[in-house]
């Protein structure tokens, strides 16, 4: 029987349609969660089955209800948070950095944020500046807290599970376009760990290490390379924090080459943190410096022909590894 | 009318004597606990800073009374009078401002962080305004889990400059929802009366959400307790969140380093409110008046309180920092 499949957005609601069963504590929040199902219509079905006690509409208030987040965790729920765009992040900084991510250590122990929130990242969808940034890395720079970033179906079921399960404040971004991408997921429960990195395809000339919709990318790129007889390993950490460097400096060492790919900007950048794990674990194997390739550093553009080219590509990953590869 | 004894459960009216020479027990604790806390900074005992609550005992301990030991606070960086009428122990609050292991937060929070889960504690807040989300979703959590739990959030009239918090007040209001925002009016936002601050009226906010309201003199610890038991009744019984303003007067400078005070606000201004408007000798006044206590009674709780606090101090200063290694653990559950 062929591996049953289902799209990104199909897998996270399985995810959370299958925690909320298990777990009676886990409750959404968030804007035009219930019957719209969120604009994406990720969570289409959800308020049916678990009514409107447990996915809860909020007014436009990013701040007060991530607050009402943090003190639900605090007091025995399981809130799973929404945030439509990544961009509305900045809204509900304080409550993540300043309470979210503290409230363990600075009580000592004593107090726990077992919430996770959900929301997206990523370009191209023709949505201009304030609706296209990926601002993961502000959340990875920050102790107290997770952040996840999957880059398929399957991995985006088993990985938001065990955010849902984490005792832990946990960020999980979703890539926006790729939420109609499809893939093998299995029906049954089973979590991925976070901290665990996954070696997306085997190779031996260089290593791409890439997060999130650049995965993807990645993965194209290493098809075309192969037919010009380079062979590219992809890495993808699936979390910043934890993050497995264990995996990553080990496939730098093996190929001596690496890009690492993210669609955060580079600058003070997942990339820039990436390729400085890397150069610490893995200097003296490297044939060449470690290339970062990030969204240009420019708010993103509407025009398509200047968006287009804020994002690597396909074609730009291929182009730097044939450089670097000197092919 | 009987006289205070030393079994005040014995007579007419016992319930009443206990609940009010308790309360001012508690208030006496806390003005205590603060002078001690002044000290330990001026003898450079204290590392960092503290926010001294005096003056404005009756509000904590006047909501704290009509509270359960499992509701649920938030509090803010002048918060060591919540903390303390919400059950919390002297001591391991001394050894928290000391950056002590034995205190509340392992020495980790210090002064404007204790956070306490036995007495429903949620944590003093170092932002202005900080923990309006967190008490409004502890009463989200309470109504879901049917709990029965309310929780009170601990503001200073500061944070009506946060626009968070009027966005929990919608929701808290949208949802019917067991909280119970204190504002307390001691007039100062830090060095800036707020007057320079505020538009409007504090209570017009509350109004604008069809909150049930009130104002109450926050001098006066009665007073307080009884607008609070019937704010915290019906937030219990299902009837929603209530806001509640309490004027009030913070008699020390914004934190223990805030000597000349004069370019913001003047000495008679301080020395009225000492003087005229003292929580503490205002409900010691009436206890005298209706014959609750005798001045010998009132002088044993002060003494009680006083010989407390010298110990709680002791051991906080006995007691060892945390180990270094200590630095990483609990950055994460």
């Amino acid at each position: 029987m062929p591996e049953r499949e289902l799209t990104f957005a199909q897998a996270v609601r399985e995810a959370l349609a299958e925690e909320m069963r298990r777990d009676s504590r886990v409750c959404i929040f968030g804007e035009d969660v219930a019957e719209a199902g969120t604009p994406f219509k990720v969570l289409s079905g959800l308020v049916e089955e678990f009514g409107a006690e447990r996915v809860v509409d909020t007014p436009i208030s990013e701040a007060g209800f991530t607050g009402v987040g943090v003190g639900a965790a605090m007091t025995g729920l399981r809130p799973v948070v929404d945030i439509m765009f990544g961009d509305f992040l900045t809204l509900t900084m304080d409550q993540m950095v300043n309470q979210a991510a503290k409230a363990h250590y600075m009580s000592g122990g004593h107090w726990r944020v077992p919430m996770v929130m959900r929301t997206t990242l990523g370009a191209t969808r023709r949505s201009a500046a304030q609706h296209s940034q990926s601002l993961h890395a502000w959340f990875s720079h920050v102790p107290g807290l997770k952040v996840v970033l999957p880059s398929t179906p399957h991995d985006a079921k088993g990985l938001l599970k065990t955010a849902i399960r984490d005792e832990n404040p946990v960020i999980f971004f979703e890539d926006k376009m790729m939420y109609k991408l499809k893939g093998p997921v299995p029906a049954e429960d089973y979590t991925i760990p976070l901290g665990v990195a996954d070696v997306k395809r085997k190779g031996d000339d260089i290593t791409l290490v890439a997060t999130s919709s650049m995965v993807q990318v990645a993965l194209g790129a290493a098809n075309m390379l192969e037919k010009e007889g380079i062979s590219a390993e992809v890495v993808d950490p699936r979390t910043t924090w934890p993050l497995d460097e264990k995996t990553i400096i080990e496939s730098a060492k093996k190929t001596s080459r690496v890009i690492v790919l993210d669609e955060g900007y580079g600058r003070y950048g997942v990339t820039a943190e990436l390729a400085a794990v890397i150069a610490e674990g893995a200097f003296y194997d490297l044939d060449a410096p470690v290339k970062r390739m990030g969204a240009m550093h420019v708010p993103i553009p509407f025009s398509p022909p200047l968006e287009d080219v804020t994002v690597p590509t396909e074609q730009t990953v291929t182009e730097a590894v044939r450089q670097m590869c000197n092919k | 009318m009987t006289t205070a004894t030393s079994k005040p459960e014995a007579g007419h009216g016992a319930a009443a004597e206990n609940r009010w020479l308790r309360a001012y027990r508690q208030m006496v604790r806390i003005r205590l606990f603060e002078e001690q806390v002044n000290e330990l900074y001026t003898r450079a005992l204290m590392p960092g800073l503290a926010h001294l609550y005096s003056g404005q005992e009756a509000v904590a301990v006047g909501i704290c009374e009509a509270l359960h030991i499992d509701d649920y606070i938030t509090s803010t960086h002048r918060g060591h009078g919540h903390c303390l009428a919400k059950g919390a122990s002297p001591d391991r609050m001394f050894a928290e401002l000391l950056g002590k292991e034995a205190g509340y937060c392992r020495g980790k929070g210090g002064s404007m962080h204790i956070a306490d889960p036995a007495t429903g504690n949620l944590g003093a807040n170092a932002i202005v305004g900080g923990s309006v989300g967190i008490a409004t979703g502890a009463a989200f959590a309470a109504k879901r889990l049917v709990n029965g739990r309310v929780a009170v959030c601990f503001f200073g009239e500061g944070a009506l400059g946060q626009g968070s918090l009027y966005e929990v007040m919608n929701l808290a209001q949208l949802w019917k929802l067991p909280v119970i925002y204190v504002c307390e009016n001691n007039l100062y936002n830090e060095y800036t009366h707020f007057s320079e601050t505020t538009a409007g009226t504090i209570l017009g906010r509350a109004a604008a959400f069809g909150l049930e309201s009130a104002l109450v003199d926050g001098q006066d610890v009665r007073a307080v307790n009884e607008v609070a038991t019937r704010l915290v009744k019906r937030a219990r019984a299902g009837d929603g969140p209530a806001f509640l303003q309490a004027d009030t007067y913070r008699y020390s400078g914004h934190h223990v380093g805030d000597i000349n005070r004069e370019y913001y606000r003047s000495k008679q201004e301080e020395q009225l409110w000492k003087t005229e408007r003292d929580p503490i000798k205002q409900h010691a006044n009436w206890l005298l008046t209706q014959g609750h206590a005798d001045a010998a009674a009132l002088d044993r709780i002060t003494s009680e309180a006083r010989a407390e606090m010298e110990a709680a101090v002791k051991f906080a200063i006995a007691a060892p920092y945390p180990s270094v290694d200590q630095v990483e653990q609990d950055v994460y559950a």
